[in-house]
């Protein structure tokens, strides 16, 4: 719309109002609104860059100058990074138990939700209790003691230990139960008809109707171990077993004299979820959406 | 049940056994079969390890050896604990600053993207970045952020603001006060999106309605968008809430696992951890100051909850 903007143009009768995005914005308001999106901007994004500019300067430039851009960029603190701690050993690790996680939150959650949502059975208030424990028992509370049980299977200091206490989260059984729940019951009634039984129910119809969901359990799951600290740092003794956000952290400790290098490995961590993130962010988005508001 | 001409649907019968044919016996066993493998995780990862923790909680128990009944006699040691003291005091104080921060600056940033065009949806998917990092992460870069050489005291000198570098790591309380900052920081762009959801039903008459009448932009918001959001807020300071009971993550991180000078920082969670890992580990005791978070948290729930309810009333 290139017509000159009228100040008051919300006075206008009731047939403007179709069109509200045109008829609300003032030019102040825009040029207010548009301020504090950069604002925000640097804030929430600016510390990123900084530490990326940070990690790409070279040892005889200063940390500390103004200048976001490095003047002689240089790789030499991922390097660094590498000689110091096993960094590709620990992001074969944070993947293993991320990609691990997503899977068994997809099989065991979507078996289990589909038992919640469409097998009849008795003893189900059993089963929802169970599962209801999950999600209102913190996991920091039970830590110590989930430590003593990974102690009695011979799974301390093991990636298995890290992934199983995670495999199968409330919210994924939770997300999985609804979204079986929203899918049209005929299909499933005319295959139970011709004689499908409940495996084949599941996995030839019900599943191939979710993968939505399926993706957002799965993202979730991925990123939620591929972040997490407390538990990798509880379980975890030997330096090679690390997952990237405990191996980080040690790196910080004995590092802490040279941020170049700790900003290196900063990057190294953050920069493959940052690139899952905006290469899927629709299903990150729905996954807040549904997670959140039912979780 | 007539059984001539009965088609092919058998209704099942539950709980009578004795005419019970195979099939029915497989029906009944089959949900079982699907939800076995949750169900395992389920109870030997959580339902198991709380019911321990509360048994241990009446035991001396070691890392290494113990595991006498000892009655309450944890319970009574943590209430004379100044070290369990600290932790709760420092926990609530966390809970009390970051919640409402959390309630209200993600709702203000949501209406500042919410309008549906081309551009905002850049600026709602970088402002989601901090939420996808791990906080260690965050935690180092705010890390360096803080130093008494970094770039927020600095640019804090060149303003004037302040006239030597303040110990944003080093002094406890400042350590945890850069810990709840952290914690909004990382936390905005997660509730940003859950109230983006909830803005979409607020209705746009009632906002053209209010424009009409001449309300201010701020006048709309407190009189249309928060009425509109209300229950969200209430879910908003939920979940931040129960979120920063756990606080662990921030605090380890940046005090490069200290918790401040003489760990005058610390948290529940964290002196839960010093308290009941490694080989020293007094899992009895630890296992008492555990239950006392999950009191803590529940209480707080259902609390909240109850307030929710006779406020919606």
């Amino acid at each position: 719309m290139t017509t000159t903007l009228v100040p008051d143009r919300t006075t206008r009768p009731a047939p403007q109002s179709l069109r509200p995005d045109r008829s609300k914005h003032t030019r102040a308001g825009l040029v207010l609104r548009y301020t504090l999106l950069a604002l925000m901007l640097v804030l929430l994004v600016g510390p990123f860059l900084w530490q990326l500019s940070t990690s790409l300067k070279g040892a005889g430039e200063s940390i500390y100058s103004a200048s976001p851009v490095p003047s002689q960029p240089t790789l030499d603190n991922y390097r660094t990074v590498a000689e110091t701690i096993p960094v590709f050993r620990y992001v074969g690790n944070s993947l293993l138990v991320a990609s691990a996680s997503a899977v068994l939150n997809v099989v065991l959650g979507s078996m289990a939700g589909y038992a919640l949502a469409r097998l009849p059975f008795r003893g189900r208030a059993a089963a929802d209790l169970t599962f209801l424990a999950t999600i209102v028992i913190p996991f920091e509370v039970i830590m110590v003691s989930v430590f003593l049980t990974m102690r009695s299977i011979g799974l301390v200091d093991s990636l298995a230990g890290v992934v199983l206490p995670a495999a199968a989260s409330g919210l994924s059984i939770v997300l999985m139960r609804t979204a079986f729940l929203g899918l049209p019951r005929e299909t499933e009634e005319a295959a139970k008809l011709d004689g499908a039984n409940a495996w084949q129910r599941y996995r030839h119809i019900a599943m191939p109707s979710v993968k939505g969901t399926l993706t957002v359990v799965a993202i979730f799951a991925f990123v939620f171990a591929w972040d997490d600290f407390l538990w990798p740092l509880v379980i975890l003794k030997n330096p090679d077993n690390y997952t990237l956000t405990v191996g980080i952290q040690y790196l910080s400790g004995t590092f802490s004299a040279n941020q170049r290098v700790i900003a290196a490995g900063t990057m190294i961590a953050v920069i493959p979820l940052l690139a899952l993130f905006f290469s899927l962010q629709r299903w990150f988005f729905r996954g807040v959406g549904e997670g959140g508001i039912k979780g | 049940m007539t059984v001539a001409g009965a088609v092919g649907r058998t209704p099942v019968r539950p709980g009578r056994p004795k005419d019970e044919d195979p099939v029915t016996r497989r029906l009944r066993l089959t949900p079982w079969l699907f939800l076995a493998p949750a169900l395992i995780v389920a109870v030997v990862f959580h339902v198991w390890p709380f019911l321990n923790t509360v048994v241990l909680s009446f035991t001396d128990a070691r890392a290494l050896g113990g595991g006498t009944f000892v009655g309450g006699d944890n319970y009574v040691r943590l209430a004379q604990d100044p070290s369990f003291w600290l932790a709760t005091r420092n926990t609530l104080v966390y809970v009390a600053v970051v919640v409402p921060l959390l309630v209200l600056l993600p709702l203000l940033l949501a209406v500042l993207v919410q309008p549906q065009i081309r551009a905002m949806g850049f600026f709602r998917s970088v402002y989601y970045s901090p939420v996808v990092a791990s906080m260690v992460v965050v935690g180092l870069i705010w890390t360096w952020m803080l130093a008494s050489d970094g770039v927020v005291n600095q640019v804090l000198e060149a303003m004037r603001v302040i006239d030597g570098p303040l110990p944003f790591l080093t002094d406890s309380t400042l350590l945890l006060v850069s810990c709840m900052l952290v914690t909004v920081w990382k936390g905005l762009g997660y509730y940003m999106v859950v109230y983006l959801a909830a803005l979409g039903n607020v209705s746009k008459e009632y906002h053209e309605a209010a424009q009409v009448d001449g309300a201010s932009p701020a006048r709309r918001f407190w009189s249309v968008t928060v009425p509109g959001v209300r229950a969200t807020m209430f879910l908003v300071g939920l979940l931040s809430a129960i979120a920063a009971m756990k606080v662990f993550a921030e605090v380890y991180v940046m005090s490069y696992g200290s918790a401040g000078p003489g760990g005058q920082a610390r948290t529940l969670v964290y002196t839960i951890r010093e308290v009941g890992l490694g080989l020293g580990g007094e899992i009895g005791y630890a296992s008492a100051m555990s239950l006392a978070l999950f009191v803590l948290t529940i209480g707080f729930s259902a609390g909240y909850l109850r307030a929710q309810r006779a406020e919606a009333r």
